[in-house]
């Protein structure tokens, strides 16, 4: 693993250089923001990926500006229950493009060549959307709130989980809702992505890499 | 301020209303709801659209 | 070199043939896109807010249920008053999974005891008339059994009295009951007991467990669900009220609350939430089981998404 040229570099630094370094060498500038893709990657499949990221950055903007007003402001403002129908259908599109992204990823088996965690990242995705998209339910203060809480606490208390994720508590649910749930489905999102930009999109099943001088005659 | 918020409503009324009664579909023991079938129903057509349609090839290979 | 895996290792995606790609043009297209559509869709189909129901829109709406739900609430007949944990310490409720009794296990963290809760306390928070005072001291005077013999004869009354009428029940010996639930139906239409089951001693309040739990004893709400096919039994957990798509990616767990043995099972909500963690755990770990990670290569849905790359390869 030693490499000369870097070898007086790799005891500057401390433990930033050390992150640093690390940084840069598993995910390098050109790979992080690449230029230029493998020519396999011609498929109006690869979209949905993007879609759903942009959807989630509609989502969380939509929800914050009914923040800015806070929980009661869409019963009583028209302007409010616009922002609130954006809400909702952003979610319907991310919702829409994430499962058309997963079932995409699925038929290419997506996961080959170290890119496991790249799919169990991107699941455990659906599973907190599936987590926040219902204490969304939960916070409305309508009648779905009441019973659909009313619903699903019979399911959280039959394993136990009810005693202390209380979906009657809509200020517990807020907070779920607008904290805890977004940050953990835009910091996986986020690692999703980086480990999607460091293993490269993954190549056809059972593609062979072209020896050179047949790419060159091919192209 | 009143005429402004009226016409705010009147601007961000909805034309399509969808607080009717629902309507459901029943298959045996499935029961979905019309709205539903429209959104999985569009989810298969995309999907099947996006394998199927040819991805534009002008942007030049290298 | 990497040590040789089972199968021939996967080519890196670098050693590919490329072509120019503009990665933050397309997220910038895929923005606007997603932008002018949800835009669109709000515009077009707005989103549903029905009215939540007060205990006030209850109990004016259907004072039989209320007061019917209010004695079993004083009673501990009702389902809250029966649930067990969290709420309460009800010998023998509780689900299980097999012989794993979570329900039990997790203890009653949040309790609540649904004659005083619901009933006794909001009676005596509120201006007493001189029959209830009496009615609240022969109540609690009074033995437990004593106690439920009062309520189970009002509630078998209540049932056999016109649409359940208060006003309509046919004497009988049932001691302070109906003063007592006929005070709390006279709070409850005039709007306090909104407010003090939720505020129960504080001024700021955002946790709505007892007066959800209290209006969920009824059948008043269950009603208005199944009218807009919201129930259990409806696959209502995918379903929105009106016209509205739902929470359609919830279609495998309200799936099996259909069938049996689920259907029929006393401990069905454990039993389903232990089969829907399984079958998550499996989504994420697909790749890793057998069989479940061969189906892309068995359906070739795979040689149509690539089908550029495999004419370019013969």
């Amino acid at each position: 693993m030693s490499d000369p040229a870097t070898s007086r570099e790799v005891r500057s630094g401390g433990w930033t250089g050390a992150v640093r370094r690390y940084a840069v060498r598993t995910l390098p500038p050109e790979k992080l923001l690449p230029d230029t893709q493998p020519a396999y990657m011609a498929s109006w499949i690869y979209v949905f990926g993007v879609l759903t990221v942009s959807a989630l950055v509609v989502v969380v903007a939509t929800g914050c500006l009914l923040a800015l007003e806070g929980p009661g402001w869409w019963h009583v403002s028209s302007v409010g229950k616009y922002v609130n129908s954006l809400h909702l259908w952003s979610v319907e599109l991310f919702m829409f493009f994430m499962v058309i992204h997963l079932w995409g990823k699925f038929f290419m088996a997506a996961w080959r060549g170290r890119r496991a965690m790249t799919w169990m990242t991107g699941a455990v995705c659906f599973l907190a959307s599936v987590g926040a998209a219902f204490t969304g339910y939960l916070t409305q203060q309508n009648f779905d709130s009441q019973w659909i809480s009313g619903q699903a606490k019979d399911g959280l208390n039959a394993v136990g989980i009810g005693a202390w994720f209380n979906v009657l508590d809509f200020g517990q649910m807020l907070m779920w809702h607008i904290v805890l749930l977004p940050l953990a489905l835009g910091g996986l999102t986020g690692l999703h992505v980086l480990l999607v930009r460091r293993r490269g999109i993954v190549p056809p099943i059972d593609a062979t890499v072209p020896t050179p001088g047949a790419v060159e005659g091919r192209l | 301020m009143a005429m402004a918020a009226a016409s705010a409503e009147r601007v961000l009324a909805a034309p399509v209303d969808l607080n009717h009664t629902g309507h459901y579909v029943h298959w045996g023991v499935v029961q979905i709801s019309v709205a539903n079938l429209v959104v999985v129903g569009l989810m298969v057509l995309v999907f099947v659209a996006a394998v199927l349609l040819p991805f534009p090839k002008g942007r030049g290979r290298r | 070199m990497k040590p040789l895996s089972r199968r021939t290792a996967e080519p890196e995606s670098a050693a590919f043939p490329t072509r120019p790609y503009d990665l933050l043009k397309e997220f910038t297209i895929a923005l606007v896109v997603v932008a002018l559509l949800t835009a669109g869709l709000a515009a077009l189909f707005s989103s549903p807010d029905d009215k939540p129901v007060t205990l006030a829109a209850w109990s004016a709406a259907a004072p039989g249920d209320f007061t019917a739900t209010a004695v079993a609430e004083l009673g501990a007949t009702s389902m809250t008053a029966q649930y067990g944990p969290p709420y309460n310490d009800t010998p023998g409720a509780g689900q299980k999974i097999g012989p794993l009794g979570l329900q039990r296990a997790a203890g009653v963290r949040i309790p609540v005891d649904t004659a005083e809760d619901f009933v006794l306390r909001p009676l005596r928070q509120a201006p007493e008339p001189a029959e209830v005072t009496a009615a609240l001291a022969a109540w609690s005077a009074a033995s437990t059994d004593r106690q439920q013999t009062w309520t189970a004869a009002y509630a078998d009354a209540l049932g056999k009295a016109p649409n359940g009428d208060p006003t309509q029940v046919a004497p009988g010996d049932y001691g302070p009951v109906p003063a007592l639930a006929g005070r709390l139906l006279t709070l409850a239409q005039a709007g306090g007991l909104d407010g003090q089951l939720l505020a129960q001693g504080h001024f700021y309040q955002t946790d709505y467990t007892k007066p959800v739990l209290f209006l969920a004893d009824g059948t008043y709400l269950a009603g208005l669900a199944d009218g807009q096919h919201l129930s259990g039994d409806q696959w209502g957990m995918m379903n929105e009220t009106g016209n509205y798509p739902g929470q359609a990616w919830l279609w495998l767990y309200t799936f099996w609350y259909q069938i049996d043995p689920f259907k029929s099972s006393t401990n069905a909500d454990a039993l389903i939430w232990a089969l829907m963690a399984v079958l998550s755990l499996g989504l994420v770990l697909v790749p890793f089981i057998p069989g479940v990670r061969s189906v892309p290569r068995w359906t070739k849905v795979y040689r149509l998404i690539w089908r550029d790359h495999y004419r370019g390869q013969r």
